[in-house]
């Protein structure tokens, strides 16, 4: 049923063909607002990367195994926030305990990833395409997470080098960075059919 | 209320101040997933917005009227609790009564869930301020949201298929630019737009 090839393909679809932040706009506010230097963006993606995958697989059981079985699917908005929620507070202390310098660096971000469009974003999508086992969910939330840090990196590393680049006064900082992420999706879309 | 020499003027301070100084897309550059995604056309977007509106101002609604009971570190989940079920009263609604639109939108409804206006406005706004402030305010940044994003779908659409809400206004030998339909549309002109914002704003600094 999920045999490798299947899920090697999912992956790299989710990661780089319909990559979430080029394709899907979702969590663009971080993307523009966290790319400003690359260690906090790479930090930042690591952390969503984590709470997708233990997000996507949570919400998906929890969808399979009690709302439709109970034909609660009305509460599913619900139910899938209170999870991510959890997720993140889970995350949030784990960082806090373990690695505090990183834990600083974050500040305000950390909480407000449980407002992260990826999140739930990848916790819907997966419940729209309809997949019905276990391992190509945790692949494809993983992946999810993983092509949004990928995105955010190369935003930061594009900007840092933009700091240095004589820029129209009026299109300084949110313009010209919004124009280079539309030049970079236009280089994603090379990838176009690559997969399917 | 302590304030309440002065909530006279907040009124109309609340309701204008999301149109212009406060604009979520183009002052604040917060939100940016709707405006980006669903307009590739006027009237998915004028939908995305409605919901919005009736999003916010129900929240901003419940939450302020709950605002003495929050606690400082249940307070996010709380605002999002309350938002998610608007929004699938805001769905189902859609499902219900304009179908095509819900296939449109897909799951751009439920992410109005996660949109930083919403938690924003509940945030800076609701949960400090009376209820009728709180109304306007929605109703305030709401519509502000929703100008930006007919702004910017009527510019894509215009150029994408030389039609506005589905009426053809170009002329017959109007090419059309494939890109503005694209992603990349999406970014730059968002990107110009909020150039163009800053440029009208500049002066008035000084």
């Amino acid at each position: 049923m999920s045999n490798i090839s299947v899920l090697i393909m999912a992956f790299l679809s989710v990661v780089i063909v319909n990559n979430f932040v080029f394709t899907k706009f979702l969590g663009t506010c971080p993307y523009l607002g966290c790319s400003g230097r690359i260690d906090t963006a790479f930090g930042m993606g690591l952390a969503v990367t984590f709470v997708t995958t233990l997000s996507g697989i949570l919400t998906w059981l929890v969808d399979h195994y009690i709302l439709v079985p109970n034909k609660l699917e009305i509460t599913r908005y619900i139910c899938y926030i209170i999870v991510i929620a959890g997720a993140v507070q889970l995350v949030e202390m784990y960082v806090k305990k373990f690695f505090p310098p990183l834990y600083k660096s974050f500040g305000i971000f950390l909480p407000l990833i449980s407002t992260n469009c990826v999140i739930l974003g990848i916790c819907l999508f997966i419940n729209i395409w309809g997949i019905n086992n276990l391992p190509e969910v945790a692949v494809l939330s993983a992946g999810a997470g993983i092509g949004f840090t990928v995105a955010i990196c190369i935003m930061a590393a594009i900007r840092e080098t933009l700091k240095l680049a004589d820029v129209p006064p009026a299109l300084k900082d949110a313009p010209i960075t919004l124009i280079t992420a539309g030049l970079l999706t236009l280089g994603f879309m090379g990838f176009t059919g690559m997969i399917k | 209320m302590a304030d309440g020499i002065n909530t006279s003027p907040n009124y109309f301070n609340a309701l204008t101040a999301g149109l212009w100084k406060e604009n979520p897309t183009f002052r604040l550059l917060i939100g940016m997933c709707p405006p980006l995604a669903v307009t590739t056309a006027v009237k998915p977007a004028l939908t995305m917005g409605l919901c919005v509106i009736f999003v916010l101002v129900c929240s901003n609604m419940v939450i302020s009227l709950m605002r003495n009971l929050l606690k400082p570190h249940l307070r996010i989940i709380m605002f999002c609790l309350s938002i998610a079920a608007f929004v699938t009263v805001a769905d189902l609604y859609l499902k219900a009564f304009a179908p095509d639109m819900s296939e449109i939108l897909g799951a751009y409804v439920p992410l109005i869930i996660v949109n930083c206006i919403i938690i924003f406005r509940a945030e800076a706004c609701a949960s400090k301020s009376n209820v009728l402030v709180s109304i306007l305010d929605g109703i305030g940044s709401g519509s502000g949201f929703t100008c930006a994003l007919i702004i910017l779908a009527g510019i894509r659409e215009l150029l994408a298929s030389g039609k506005f809400a589905d009426i053809q206004v170009m002329p017959k030998g109007f090419v059309p630019w494939a890109a503005m339909q694209m992603p990349v549309g999406a970014f730059v002109t968002l990107g110009l737009l909020i150039g163009f914002a800053a440029i009208i704003t500049a002066p008035k600094k000084d």
